[in-house]
């Protein structure tokens, strides 16, 4: 920040955003955000999911517009309105989810847009076999540019990724959770080839949920929550509790730690359950978990991404198939009904249901209102001689809307007019119509406000107390500590561990999970 | 217009949405609407004859049965889909009419059955039901593309519509006193209270069909499906059953006009509703139903197959070659459709920015109007 005129080997800024606002429907992703990428450097983004960070990544790669605000490279105003338009700036990304065409072979996947051509306009595919192979090299992977992509593993596809965002030989590169299929000598050869580009002038902006990994490789810390950037350090001066600290920021607005637990009979009880990985290789998504929640209790399943806790919910509400083992239903502790054969529409009627992690996916019907969206599930009771009784439908949604307080205009409001965390209140509200004894949520919280999430939570502790029984998945470490009465930790598809929130530490429950310690070591320090 | 547009501003400011909904969907409506007055009002100028009370009748007769095939075209594209095999199962709901008219030869038993008019009805009905019982199956269980499946049935309805008359027109449908089988003629070409058979079947097949898409769960899981499928089948709708049964209620449509043509044309003909499909896709389209699906009524899908078969049928009047018919249909079927794209688009941007300027009241700086 000092002299920089007159020593031009200090780490310059090349990127800068500027108060940048972005925002999706009624949901704001980005609250003014000044964010800067220097030269040589890595640039480290921590914070929790939703808090902003790949908003802000997509914005850099030209991939969405920002709202608000706008991007100056070196100095100079640009506007990105297209990933090409990025890369012509020497901009390029590395997305957290895989973008590749697995029908096409590495070579292909690599050029893809940008194909190399000669004379007449035809494909020059020995020059880009050529520096596939020299980028093979670089990363230490023995991939063929021939191969198909859809016949690699999901590592090999990411060293895929990397490499076509290498190919294009950026000023400036961002890495969105690159490491998150590879294993832990491929991270190690990921990070050499890091250094050898901050060495040549290189800036790097990596974002990674594994936090010591993040930690070890960079030189600058960013941390964002809820929209807003909220820290910016030097590495020297950084630790995994000063992260985690800011990361979570104040304590959550909510805690029900101190809400008295008044548990029932068992109501879901599952019991060696395996779940084929639908993403296919015959690897099991879960691995033998048996679990069991009480009516009135309030369980969190905690983990990272993959660590199977999306397959396990969806399989318990009756999407994914179960490959063995038994999932029962209510009944007392010593039988129950079991489940594990019957469809999702014969589940919701014996009391099963979920709310989906992708609300927009799989949540909604975008194309009907409020109303319409809360009454869905529960038609056939609302029925009288074939047609849908209009009194009891319409004082049913209005129950409703008033027991888990959607603000709305009205029931006949499109959905899609209301903000993230009502329209995930109609999402809940719509299974609880059913009566559910179990209620199953896949990160319920995903993409919405803090004072939304309280709500959320305060709804399922209120619902809690009548007796339901709630499973829900979170990635947030908080959310998991004020906001449960048990913690199961998940990785790999297995039970690893339980924890009382009362008792346990926010660093105790990330390493069970293995997000703290992930089998790298510093870059410097000699493995073994 | 002006009116309307500035009644939708007024009521977006006001934040009242479900008012705005149902003003969208009248000016969606509208818009066909529009069209459709268009089109009197010109060929009245045109022919003087349009609007006589015996044109008027004729034109809504031939609406009619494309109507009852767009009726039963938009249970399926409200799910996404499209039934291509309409047309044939036309075809094939006719010939066999005209066989079980003729009599069924049963020959180990040496005789000829002669079922009664009602039961040639039924079982004509019940032909384009199973056919489109097994469009629905091979697109529910089999998961086949519906283009393809009944692009297949197109072709396999048509030939054993074909295979039955072995390509001649069953041509007397009279039936004989002595058999008990007279009166099907009669009573297809019959007009009571003045207004013809098939104007009545419209009109029948309309009502039914506007109550179940409002007023029933089936209706409620066909739109459900059709705007997201993915999240009906986890709010527990029976998303296969719903898919079998659009198929089956589209061919016991198409069904009711093979008969209903047959008693026009007083002859049962294999090639009969060759290309129907596409008339009742259009009339489907022009009336602002979403190919997508999830978005399309019944009201509007008739004000489509009017606007239709006004348009050709005053295009005859006023002696417009065929060739030129042909060129301004498709035109209108295009320009309907892009005007409807161009509203969504328009739509969607103003609910963004109404979604964007609100938090900030502080900061808001004079917009470019």
């Amino acid at each position: 920040m000092f002299q920089e005129a007159a020593s031009p080997r200090q780490p310059e800024v090349v990127l800068r955003a500027v108060d940048i606002t972005k925002t999706y429907g009624a949901t704001q992703a980005l609250k003014g955000v000044n964010f800067e990428v220097k030269r040589g450097k890595v640039t480290v983004l921590f914070g929790e999911n939703g808090a902003g960070k790949s908003t802000l990544m997509k914005i850099l790669a030209g991939v969405e517009s920002p709202t608000g605000g706008h991007l100056e490279l070196d100095g100079e105003r640009i506007e990105l309105r297209s990933p090409n338009q990025a890369v012509d700036h020497g901009i390029s990304i590395i997305h957290q989810e895989l973008n590749l065409c697995p029908n096409m072979s590495v070579r292909d996947n690599i050029f893809i847009g940008r194909e190399r051509t000669r004379a007449f306009g035809t494909v020059d595919y020995r020059g880009e076999r050529k520096i596939v192979r020299g980028l093979m090299e670089r990363l230490e992977e023995k991939i063929d540019p021939n191969t198909l992509v859809a016949d690699l593993r999901l590592g090999q596809q990411q060293i895929v990724e990397i490499a076509r965002a290498l190919a294009m030989d950026a000023r400036i590169l961002i890495m969105d959770e690159p490491t998150s299929a590879l294993s832990a000598s491929e991270v190690e050869v990921l990070f050499k080839v890091i250094k050898d580009l901050t060495g040549n002038g290189v800036a790097i902006v990596y974002i990674s949920h594994h936090l010591e990994e993040a930690i070890a490789i960079s030189d600058h810390a960013v941390v964002f929550r809820d929209g807003e950037l909220v820290a910016t350090e030097d590495a020297a001066n950084i630790d995994l509790p000063w992260v985690v600290g800011k990361m979570v920021g104040r304590a959550a607005e909510y805690d029900f730690r101190g809400e008295e637990r008044d548990y029932g009979d068992v109501a879901l009880s599952i019991e060696h359950l395996k779940v084929v990985d639908a993403a296919g290789e015959g690897r099991l998504a879960v691995n033998d978990v048996s679990l069991t929640v009480r009516h009135g209790e309030i369980v969190c399943l905690y983990g990272l991404m993959g660590a199977g806790r999306t397959e396990l919910v969806e399989a318990l509400a009756g999407r994914g198939a179960i490959a063995s083992g038994s999932v029962k239903l209510g009944g007392g502790d010593i039988s129950g009904i079991d489940i594990s054969g019957t469809s999702i529409i014969e589940r919701i009627k014996l009391g099963i249901g979920l709310v989906p992690e992708d609300r927009q996916r799989d949540g909604l019907v975008q194309s009907m209102s409020v109303g319409q969206n809360l009454s869905l599930s529960s038609l056939l009771e609302l029925t009288k001689r074939f047609l849908i009784s209009r009194g009891r439908e319409s004082s049913r949604i209005r129950d409703g809307i008033s027991e888990v307080r959607v603000k709305t205009p009205g029931p006949g409001a499109a959905i899609t007019s209301l903000s993230g965390g009502n329209q995930q209140k109609v999402v809940i509200g719509k299974m609880l119509l059913t009566d559910p004894k179990v209620l199953l949520l896949d990160e319920p919280t995903r993409g919405i406000d803090v004072g939304a999430k309280g709500e959320i939570f305060s709804l399922l502790f209120r619902e809690a107390k009548k007796g339901l029984a709630v499973l829900y998945v979170t990635s947030e470490i908080g959310e998991a500590i004020t906001a449960s009465h048990r913690i199961v930790v998940m990785s790999k598809g297995r039970v690893v561990r339980e924890f009382d929130p009362y008792t346990a530490s926010r660093e105790e429950i990330m390493a069970a999970s293995g997000e703290s310690e992930v089998g790298i070591h510093p870059i410097g320090t000699p493995s073994e | 217009m002006s009116e309307l547009s500035h009644a939708a501003g007024k009521a977006a400011a006001a934040q009242d949405t479900s008012r705005k909904i149902n003003l969208r969907a009248l000016m969606m409506e509208g818009r066909a609407l529009f069209a459709l007055l268009l089109i009197v009002v010109v060929f009245s100028l045109l022919s003087p004859n349009f609007l006589s009370a015996d044109n008027l009748i004729i034109m809504t007769r031939h609406v009619a049965m494309n109507a009852i095939l767009a009726i039963g075209m938009l249970l399926v594209i409200l799910n996404g889909g499209i039934d291509l095999s309409v047309g044939s199962t036309v075809g094939l709901s006719g010939v066999v009419a005209g066989m079980l008219l003729q009599g069924l030869e049963i020959k180990s038993l040496n005789v000829f059955l002669y079922p009664a008019v009602w039961v040639v009805i039924i079982v004509s009905l019940g032909v384009g039901t199973l056919v489109g019982y097994v469009n629905g199956v091979v697109v529910a269980r089999l998961k086949v593309a519906p283009f393809i499946a009944t692009l297949g049935m197109l072709y396999v309805a048509r030939g054993i519509a074909l295979l039955i008359t072995n390509g001649t027109p069953f041509s007397s449908l009279e039936g004989e006193a002595g058999l008990g089988n007279t009166g099907f003629l009669t009573f297809l070409k019959g007009a009571p209270l003045g207004l013809p058979m098939p104007v009545w079947a419209m009109i029948l097949f309309a009502a039914i069909f506007a109550v179940v898409l409002s007023k029933s769960p089936f209706g409620r899981w066909l739109y459900a499906t059709g705007g997201n499928e993915r999240a009906a089948e986890l709010s527990g709708v029976p998303v296969k059953k719903v898919q079998t049964r659009i198929y089956v209620l589209s061919g016991l449509c198409a069904a009711a006009v093979g008969l209903l043509l047959t008693g026009d044309l007083s002859s049962a003909t294999p090639a009969a509703g060759e290309f129907f499909e596409l008339n009742a896709i259009a009339a489907v389209v022009i009336g602002g139903a979403a190919l997508s699906g999830g978005r399309g009524t019944i009201r509007g899908t008739l004000i489509g197959a009017f606007v239709i078969g006004f348009l050709v049928d005053g295009l005859v009047l006023i002696g417009v070659s065929q060739f030129w018919q042909q060129i301004i249909k498709g035109a209108v079927i295009i320009v309907a459709v892009a005007l409807d794209q161009l509203q969504q688009t328009l739509q969607k941007r103003r609910s963004a920015k109404a979604a964007v300027s609100p938090p900030k009241p502080s900061e808001r700086t004079p917009a470019p109007v």
